[in-house]
């Protein structure tokens, strides 16, 4: 199980700008790595769009539609930013958002976090059915469940509501998975130590086991910020008011309205976005772990 | 003082009634651990059956009816299916989805090794080049939509300014009906191979050293290396990332919305988005759920396919 083993080397060096030990060094036609000639371009062509991005929602419309195209605004302006916020929704479905991506995340940890040492530690009836019957669910689409979760989400009332963007995400079993194996690697010494000084398994759970497991909730919560963040497809089946709408559902129906109105669409983009890319830089390692886990993206 | 815990202990035999009241104290302790796991694991499992093996099992009952949520359903058996296998707008979604996919998988896997391979060498810089592959990554797909359809804009876009700069003719990009798929095969690469570069890294790192010493010590070059140790070294996770990268292609969706919505001419049309199409904006939801479970059949067929196949050439990844 690849994905497994990929986990356990997530502590890869991050800083790997050491030059070469002398003795590899071949004589060298250039002051350095040929490797270069492959990743600059390569790493131009990935984040120079996002640099465009957050510098054309600087500017104003008629010096984006200038031609011949402009990337560095003659001087900063806050059309586009006023404009998205005055005519649309947006701080509302921002605060959707927050909200949708704060109950997803604290529900991920807690639940996930239980279940995982449920599955991982304790002894009950129904345990191996219950986890296999976790684990199983993993190969369901989330196409096929498209149809009849809005049918049931109309039934229980929440088609429409804010809960219809986070019940989907309240846990995952990824995430029970995620933390059961966590848990199965910690050493069962401490928890036996924890348990004969009069800890309860709760107390256990609580005082013993979940602060070290701090690097494994770091990436579940991760993973579950991005993915309740940028999830598009439950609120855009079940949510059609637009006051419930999060900011990526908002975005596409302003896309669909405003064609042309780049400055507003990329000063939209860049509010969506840049949380995410501000957590990314801040906590690169934990986000490369989850990617690692995961590829699970939408 | 020593405590022992949930340990019977063996010991001479006890008498009757001993036995009794200790079977009886068995029992509740097992029913308290039952009530402990079940209270850990509990909510977590329910919600998991809940929000998945239940709707999947009612979609199979949706798809045997007509129902547009208003109106009673209409048992209709069969019939989605029938209607489904010869229904021309499906066999588009199947082609377009297969162009996608193989399109998609390879080019990922490919350019996944190659980045890879160059950010595990020891040069300056290689920390920038890392972070600016993998940014994309956190980007949505509303926000990929959207900033695709600035970059491709056919008259001010960045990409037919390239384009003129160099001399060469503009193009239409996701308004031609043969370059939007390619287009949006462009924009998935871009947002997701750094996933499969990370996997790359990490399975690069796990191989072990001295293998790779050995087989310069036996006088292979560079390039022997790779082929001949780096290469069967990476093949169970190059397994593992095609079929995954593979159930991923197959249920795009999200870039097509955000770009072309199906258009032009419904030569972007997936299957995911025809179901999405069907159901939620002509309220057919028995025929969707027919064509969910058609699309969850294709992937179950090429994943069992791709697992075997590579179980028939001797590569262990599952």
């Amino acid at each position: 199980m690849a994905f497994i083993r990929a986990l356990e080397v997530r502590d890869v060096e991050l800083d790997l700008d050491v030059p070469e030990p002398p003795k590899h060094r071949r004589r060298r036609l250039l002051p350095f790595s040929p490797w270069h000639f492959l990743l600059m371009p390569l790493a131009l062509v990935f984040a120079l769009p996002l640099v465009q991005m957050v510098l054309t929602s600087f500017m104003t419309d008629a010096e984006i539609n200038s031609f011949p195209p402009k990337f560095i605004p003659s001087s900063i302006s806050l059309t586009g930013y006023q404009g998205f916020f005055g005519d649309s929704l947006a701080p509302r479905w921002l605060i959707n958002t927050c909200i949708v991506a704060a109950i997803s995340v604290g529900s991920h940890l807690v639940l996930c976090s239980l279940a995982g040492y449920g599955y991982a530690r304790l002894k009950f009836r129904g345990r191996t059915f219950g986890f296999f019957a976790i684990v199983g669910t993993i190969m369901i689409p989330t196409q096929l469940l498209m149809i009849p979760t809005y049918v049931m989400f109309s039934k229980l009332g929440i088609v429409d509501t804010l809960a219809a963007a986070f019940v989907p995400w309240l846990t995952s079993a990824f995430g029970i998975f995620l933390m059961r194996q966590f848990f199965l690697a910690l050493p069962r010494e401490l928890e036996e130590a924890g348990e004969i000084d009069g800890l309860t398994t709760f107390g256990v759970f609580r005082r013993i086991v979940l602060p070290l497991a701090k690097p494994a909730l770091a990436t579940l919560a991760v993973f579950t910020l991005l993915n309740s963040w940028n999830d598009l497809i439950w609120p855009l089946t079940a949510i059609s008011n637009q006051d419930n709408f999060t900011i990526q559902v908002g975005l596409t129906t302003f896309q669909g309205t405003r064609r042309t109105q780049w400055s507003e669409l990329m000063a939209g983009n860049v509010v969506a976005t840049m949380p995410l890319i501000v957590g990314f830089l801040l906590a690169q390692r934990q986000f490369v772990a989850t990617m690692t886990f995961s590829g699970l993206k939408g | 003082m020593t405590v022992q815990l949930d340990r019977p202990t063996g010991g001479p035999v006890r008498p009757v009634a001993e036995e009794k009241v200790s079977r009886k104290q068995k029992r509740a302790r097992r029913r308290r651990q039952d009530l402990v796991g079940w209270g850990f694991v509990g909510l977590a499992t329910f919600l998991v059956i809940g929000l998945s093996v239940f709707p999947a099992g009612w979609a199979f009952f949706i798809s045997r009816k007509k129902w547009n949520l208003l109106s009673p359903a209409k048992d209709v058996g069969w019939r989605n299916y029938q209607a489904m296998v010869n229904d021309p707008e499906v066999w588009a979604a199947v082609r377009h989805t297969l162009f996608f996919t193989a399109m998609f998988v390879p080019i990922s896997i490919f350019l996944g090794v190659l980045i890879a391979v160059a950010l595990n060498q020891r040069i300056r810089l290689v920390g920038f080049y890392r972070t600016a592959i993998f940014i994309p990554f956190v980007a949505s797909a509303a926000a990929t939509g959207i900033l695709a359809g600035f970059v491709f804009e056919p008259n001010y876009g960045s990409a037919n300014d390239i384009l003129r700069r160099l001399g060469l003719p503009p193009q239409p990009w996701l308004e031609s009906p043969t370059q939007a798929m390619i287009v949006i095969v462009i924009i998935a690469l871009w947002g997701q191979v750094g996933f499969c570069v990370v996997v790359y890294l990490a399975a690069l790192q796990d191989i072990p050293q001295e293998i790779v010493e050995a087989a310069v010590v036996d006088g292979a070059n560079r390039r022997q290396v790779f082929r001949y140790v780096t290469m069967p070294e990476l093949a169970p996770v190059t397994v593992f990332t095609a079929v995954w990268q593979t159930i991923t292609a197959l249920q795009l969706f999200d870039l097509v919305y955000t770009t072309t919505r199906g258009g032009p001419v419904n030569s972007t049309v997936t299957l995911v988005y025809y179901v999405y199409k069907v159901a939620f904006q002509e309220s057919r939801f028995g025929y969707g759920a027919a064509v969910s479970y058609g699309l969850f059949a294709l992937t179950m067929i090429v994943t069992l396919f791709m697992i075997w196949y590579s179980r028939r050439t001797k590569i262990e990844a599952f």
